[in-house]
């Protein structure tokens, strides 16, 4: 491509550099539409900006937990090239168990601070751990036996997969949506910035989120089992011919994404004070939008496009109403696919190019 | 490619015999019971999805374009019928209504009452057209990204749905009721028949859904055979090389979502009039999912295995989880009922099917060979990366 350009007449040049620069700031132009015109909008009305910070704060811890699922989505698809469509319903799971945990280890609202965050962690342990069996359960039960059939199989296993889980979660708490105990004051006050507020959630969103990120980032680009699944991401025969067990490694995988899932489920039902078995299926859409967003398969991205989709959400919750958010990330969602389906920062695949 | 050729005469006038034995047995079945007999109930419901599962059949079975928003369709020709055959437009003509040919009882009633045939031809190029805008965006992607686009055009489809009850074009003219459905909706009024009066016996809407699973039969087999419909198959097994043999790629996918699309306008539009209300929230996810259940369950690609397949799932979902096993589960001291489990149970039947069967209960020659070649006996020959 390049060694041709190089040899073209420059004009030819010129049409091909605007057309490369408007798919890649075309989406970036269109992400940051809605935002800026309710930042003119309120300046007008109001003269500040308190409302967006507001949002952009409430945004990015929203986006915090978008970006810990999305991260287990891209984990996946950039091993195995598949959609975990399940993977959705297992954050929920994460947020069942974690909330059958506090029951047990006797987390209440009354309980000291110290307490509370042993207790918590504790659950965001067990919550992790069984986040991440269940994950490596469902790629050995869905997608294993599938791994050299057509690619539609594994994914209409997948929402097979979903279905079952989300049963499973009627079953544990009922098919309403039910309220759990505020056990953190989510939405006090910790301090506020030039009249934008910055309450409990937020903080924790971010404590949990930021040290989970660069845990998985180290581990991904230093350790061995981490070099194994770069390896098995660019070219799996070549792997296996280097000697790397492809089936631990693809494994490995699904434990990683299933326990940034689980934590995830933990945060959210503090931060959301609310639980029920559709959670899942609503935020692993938009989690994949986020993943598809950043790039999907590129941990960076799927990172960035949490963040971004979980403003871009808010912003549309307050403007619209939340009957209307999920219309609203869903048409970014087909804009994306459709103008830059390699993202924003993600290399140009086969199936997306 | 010789097996594609040969003896499609033959196979052509089977295809015919069998489906019209198949027909006349159905239609003398809701003799033997009451004409408002549950079981005449959940035949209707099991044509009406059979026609669905046709449609979405000629999308993925045949083009291989993963629909997972097929509701989206289902929720446009039930709200044709909405809109077009009930007083939800009430203050049309100053509350006097708009008639065409509609029947004697709703010929007097506020709103837009056109004649069901009419409202068949409305169904179909309305949603036709928007099988066509839903999958032009779907045209450069290819397999998973499909899926999701079209997933997230049914879910946009729903919260329009769902929420239309906010959106006012004018006074009097909500987009649509929401949950709080559109009902009552025109009961079919045919031309040379009594109208239809699903009060005093169902048979007569059995019977309709009859023809039209008969015409959709006869739709599906001769466009199978037919210059698209191999072209479709060509699309499905190789798209660059049925591009580089001259197959137009735009068209023929085009073609397959407007055609997949109109059978479940068809069947959402005698849905809507069957169950006299439109209610949003008939239309999610699951509901596609469900469809789509019906066609691996009997065979992706096998016409005479979706229609299997949708009966199957159809009466699964009316009768035996419901009526049959629904104490099960308290007969092993749970306490719950089977029927919450409903979407868990065909999502298990998916991944059963997928996994033990992937061909389906009665395959497609060609589908069967692609599905399980690639299980051992293809890694001689094609290195796939997993």
């Amino acid at each position: 491509m390049s060694t041709t350009t190089a040899i073209a007449d420059p004009r030819q040049r010129l049409s091909d550099t605007l057309r490369e620069a408007a798919s890649k700031y075309g989406l970036i132009a269109v992400l940051l539409a809605l935002p800026v015109y309710l930042a003119i909008s309120d300046l007008a009305q109001k003269g500040t900006l308190t409302d967006l910070g507001n949002n952009l704060v409430l945004g990015l811890s929203n986006g915090a937990i978008i970006a810990l699922i999305a991260l287990g989505y891209t984990l996946v698809y950039g091993i195995i090239e598949l959609i975990n469509f399940a993977h959705g319903e297992v954050f929920m799971i994460g947020s069942f168990v974690a909330f059958g945990l506090w029951g047990t280890f006797g987390i209440h609202e009354g309980m000291g601070v110290p307490g509370m965050i042993v207790g918590l962690l504790a659950a965001m342990l067990a919550a992790m751990l069984v986040c991440g069996g269940l994950n490596v359960m469902i790629e050995r039960v869905a997608y294993k036996p599938l791994r050299n059939a057509p690619k539609l199989a594994p994914l209409i296993t997948a929402i097979g997969m979903s279905f079952i889980l989300q049963n499973v979660g009627i079953l544990w708490l009922g098919s309403s949506q039910a309220s759990v105990p505020d056990l953190i004051n989510q939405s006090h006050d910790l301090l506020t910035v030039g009249g934008v507020v910055i309450n409990n959630g937020d903080v924790l969103a971010a404590a949990v989120t930021i040290p989970l990120v660069l845990l998985l980032t180290t581990f991904i680009n230093r350790s061995r089992l981490g070099k194994a699944m770069r390896a098995t991401a660019q070219d799996p025969d070549a792997a296996r011919l280097m000697g790397i067990n492809v089936n631990t490694t693809i494994s490995m995988t699904f434990l990683l994404g299933g326990m940034l899932a689980g934590a995830a489920g933990l945060i959210n039902l503090l931060y959301q004070t609310s639980i029920w078995y559709l959670q899942g299926f609503q935020a692993g859409l938009i989690a994949f939008t986020a993943a598809v967003m950043g790039g999907i398969g590129n941990l960076k991205g799927a990172v960035l496009g949490g963040f971004i989709i979980g403003v871009i959400q808010q912003l549309a919750e307050f403007r619209l109403g939340a009957e209307w958010t999920a219309v609203v990330v869903f048409t970014y969602l087909i804009m994306i696919m459709v103008f830059r389906p390699q993202g924003l920062i993600g290399e140009e695949t086969r199936e997306a190019g | 490619m010789s097996a594609l050729l040969a003896g499609t005469p033959l196979k052509g006038r089977e295809n015919f015999a069998i489906a019209v034995v198949a027909l006349a047995a159905a239609a003398l079945l809701p003799l033997f019971f009451d004409p408002l007999s549950n079981i005449t109930n959940n035949c209707i419901l099991a044509a009406a999805y059979v026609v669905m599962a046709l449609g979405l059949n000629i999308v993925v079975g045949f083009a291989g374009l993963l629909d997972l928003g097929y509701v989206a369709f289902y929720a446009l020709g039930a709200y044709t019928i909405g809109w077009f055959a009930s007083d939800h437009f009430s203050s049309v003509d100053g509350g006097e209504g708009f008639h065409v040919a509609a029947g004697e009882f709703a010929s007097n009633l506020p709103g837009i009452h056109l004649n069901f045939l009419l409202i068949i031809v409305v169904a179909v190029v309305i949603v036709g057209i928007a099988g066509m805008l839903i999958g032009l965006p779907t045209l450069r992607l290819r397999g998973d990204y499909i899926a999701i686009v079209t997933l997230a055009f049914g879910e946009i489809i729903y919260r329009f749905a769902i929420n239309g009850d906010e959106i006012n074009f004018a006074e009097g003219y909500k987009l649509t009721n929401g949950r709080q459905a559109i009902s009552p909706i025109d009961s079919i009024d045919l031309p040379f028949f009594a109208p239809f009066d699903s009060a005093f016996s169902l048979r007569p809407f059995y019977w309709f859904c009859l023809v039209l699973v008969g015409v959709v039969l006869l739709v599906n087999f001769r466009l199978r055979d037919s210059r698209l419909g191999r072209a479709w198959i060509a699309i499905r097994e190789d798209e660059v090389a049925a591009a580089s043999m001259g197959v137009p790629l735009v068209k023929t996918k085009l073609l397959a979502y407007a055609t997949g699309a109109a059978f479940g306008g068809i069947s959402g539009a005698f849905l809507g009039s069957y169950l006299t209300s439109v209610n949003a929230n008939n239309f999610t996810f699951g509901f596609s999912i469900f469809i789509l259940a019906m066609i691996i369950l009997g065979g992706l690609g096998s016409i005479w295995g979706v229609a299997i397949g949708a009966i199957l799932l159809s009466f699964i979902n009316t009768y035996f989880i419901p009526d049959v096993f629904n104490t099960v589960p308290s007969k092993f001291g749970l306490d719950f009922d089977l029927t919450i489990l409903n979407f868990g149970i065909f999502g298990f039947l998916i991944l059963l099917v997928m996994v033990l069967r992937p061909q389906g209960i009665l395959p497609e020659r060609r589908r069967a060979l692609e599905l399980t070649e690639g299980v051992g006996a293809g890694d001689a020959i094609e290195v796939r990366t997993p």
